[in-house]
């Protein structure tokens, strides 16, 4: 398909709009080919998750556009860096890691990113509106964004969130165009263990969409009315960390599922799934590799980034004993700011609480080696630590987690 | 005898040569590959240990996270890249970090999309040729 460019894109890769804006527009020439879009459509925010450093090319990249008088044209948050430039003290990488990398995030705030540095930009002033038209990085904000928000991006990633960041144009493909919205996949939760809460609910569902459903937009029929955003951002963490999933819709829910028959936009998926309480226990099992009863190291929450209604229910959890071993839980440095105001940080610091801002344990070095197996609350989390840490992880709900915490084993409520 | 030539479109200009690595599964640049060596390092994948390093690598589509782009252009800056890349399926995260590549260093990684019929002859090659420009690319044996 031949790649139309309209006199702006034409204005931006002639270098009209500076040289930062042209040396991006370049790129997404060639990504717009190597993904067959038509033309390019105009967005109105953006997310870039290329502040993790990666190594000394994403640093280069970012410098480039520095030297070449880059500024974003559109508003534009960041997703989480290599370090935590509130507590730097807590990191425990090489010198040159965490120098690299925090001049990695510096590169983007001089770029003219807002120093948000978290993975759940939602939860902050910059969320989006319904059928806003963005270019998000970070997988969990994208699933986030296209399902519980309704606002429209593809799964963007490095280097090319930043350059639509530099352009505020996006390719026109994909999820930006409705009829790539409507549900392939009917996912259906036909019976619910018992003395389950909507938290591991979420995350047993998000897992179990994310390892079945391919690239198909799932639609899920059967979960609790009542089930609050956070459990749905729990839900597309899990999947789009056990799959690729961009978009799930739920019946009654999110604002593009009313009904089955309008999330499904007139077609008649022919991808049906039928979940049960023993599939739903398996998922949540699976997410273990530990045994109950195992000696724990840690306990981490926050995968995506805690919000204040997660502290909320986190609060009353620690009035018990005090824990035997350390509780991190990520938050962005926003958060961290709210809960100041509240004077919460000092009583979650009595409880053996260590915040972490603008990074997640599951990315930066946080944890002292050979501390022992991680438990978390969060699917994300547990999907991708024994890689990225080398650790052994347990899985179980936020009560779980810190009734462990304050036992130092894996305890099961 | 004149050598076989086959065509394919161009997603990334350049020219290269090297011997053949084809890849039974794609591969997820970030998390199965070293950027430091060259070596597949996904413990799943069939081709574990195998290094990239200057392979005509062929990876019938892409996989997994987009931060395989900044891990595909790290290879390359550390001179442990493929030397070319084939694919039957277009993939916007192999092409970023070749263009990056590219970019920043001026290091040419092409890569093509090449016709399915011509698979198994270019997989059976021990050594491929490859020239890419704006209008199309052009593969020997």
């Amino acid at each position: 398909m031949a790649l139309h460019l309209s006199p702006f894109d034409r204005e931006l890769l002639a270098g009209q709009h500076g040289g930062g804006a042209a040396f991006a527009m370049r790129f997404l020439v060639r990504f717009a080919e190597a993904v067959d879009a038509p033309s390019f459509l105009d967005i109105e925010a953006a997310h870039v998750d290329g502040c993790l450093y990666h190594g000394r090319a994403s640093l280069d990249f970012a410098e480039r556009m520095l030297e070449l008088g880059g500024k974003v044209r559109v508003p534009t948050t960041l997703n989480v860096g290599s370090v935590d430039l509130i507590h730097p003290e807590l990191f425990r990488g090489t010198k040159e890691h965490a120098e690299n990398g925090a001049r990695l995030m510096r590169a983007h705030v001089e770029l003219g990113c807002a120093p948000t540095f978290t993975c759940a930009p939602y939860q902050t002033v910059w969320r989006p509106r319904f059928g806003a038209q963005i270019a998000w990085g970070e997988s969990n904000a994208i699933a986030f964004a296209n399902s519980v928000i309704g606002a429209r991006t593809n799964r963007y990633g490095d280097f090319i969130d930043l350059c639509c960041a530099m352009t505020g144009r996006a390719p026109a493909y994909g999820l930006h165009l409705t009829e790539n919205r409507a549900a392939r996949a009917v996912v259906e939760i036909v019976s619910i263990p018992g003395n389950w809460d909507n938290e591991r609910l979420a995350i047993a569902v998000g897992h179990t969409i994310g390892r079945r459903c391919g690239g198909l937009v799932p639609v899920i029929v059967g979960l609790p009315a009542a089930i609050s955003e956070d459990d749905l951002k729990a839900l597309g963490a899990a999947a789009a960390s056990s799959g690729a999933v961009a978009l799930f819709h739920v019946v009654g829910c999110t604002p593009e599922a009313p009904d089955l028959e309008t999330a499904c936009g007139g077609f008649s998926p022919d991808f049906h799934l039928q979940l049960t309480a023993e599939d739903l226990r398996e998922a949540a099992r699976s997410l273990s590799n530990v045994a109950d009863g195992a000696a724990l190291g840690v306990v981490s929450l926050g995968t995506p980034h805690f919000s204040i209604a997660e502290f909320a229910r986190l609060m009353p959890l620690l009035d018990g004993e005090r824990p035997l071993i350390d509780v991190f839980v990520n938050c962005s440095r926003a958060t961290l700011d709210e809960l100041r105001k509240r004077g919460w940080e000092e009583r979650l610091s009595a409880a053996r609480v260590t915040l972490i801002a603008d990074t997640c344990v599951y990315v930066s070095a946080l944890i002292r080696p050979g501390v022992g197996a991680v438990m978390t609350n969060s699917g994300k989390c547990a999907y991708y630590a024994p890689g990225n840490l080398g650790v052994e992880v347990a899985y179980g709900s936020l009560a779980e987690c810190v009734a462990s915490a304050q036992a130092g084993k894996v305890v099961r409520l | 005898v004149s050598a076989r030539t086959f065509d394919a479109v161009t997603l990334v200009a350049g020219a290269a040569s090297g011997p053949v690595l084809r890849l039974d599964e794609p591969l997820s640049f970030w998390g199965g590959l070293d950027s430091a060596t060259g070596t597949i390092i996904d413990r799943l994948h069939p081709q574990r240990g195998a290094s990239v390093a200057g392979r005509m690598l062929m990876m019938s589509g892409g996989r997994g996270s987009s931060s395989g782009s900044a891990t595909l252009a790290e290879a390359l800056r550390l001179g442990k890249g493929p030397a070319a890349i084939l694919m039957l399926e277009r993939d916007a995260i192999v092409v970023v970090g070749s263009m990056v590549a590219a970019e920043l260093y001026g290091l040419a990684c092409p890569v093509a999309l090449t016709n399915g019929a011509d698979w198994e002859a270019l997989g059976a090659a021990a050594s491929l040729k490859i020239e890419a420009g704006p209008s199309g690319a052009t593969i020997r044996l």
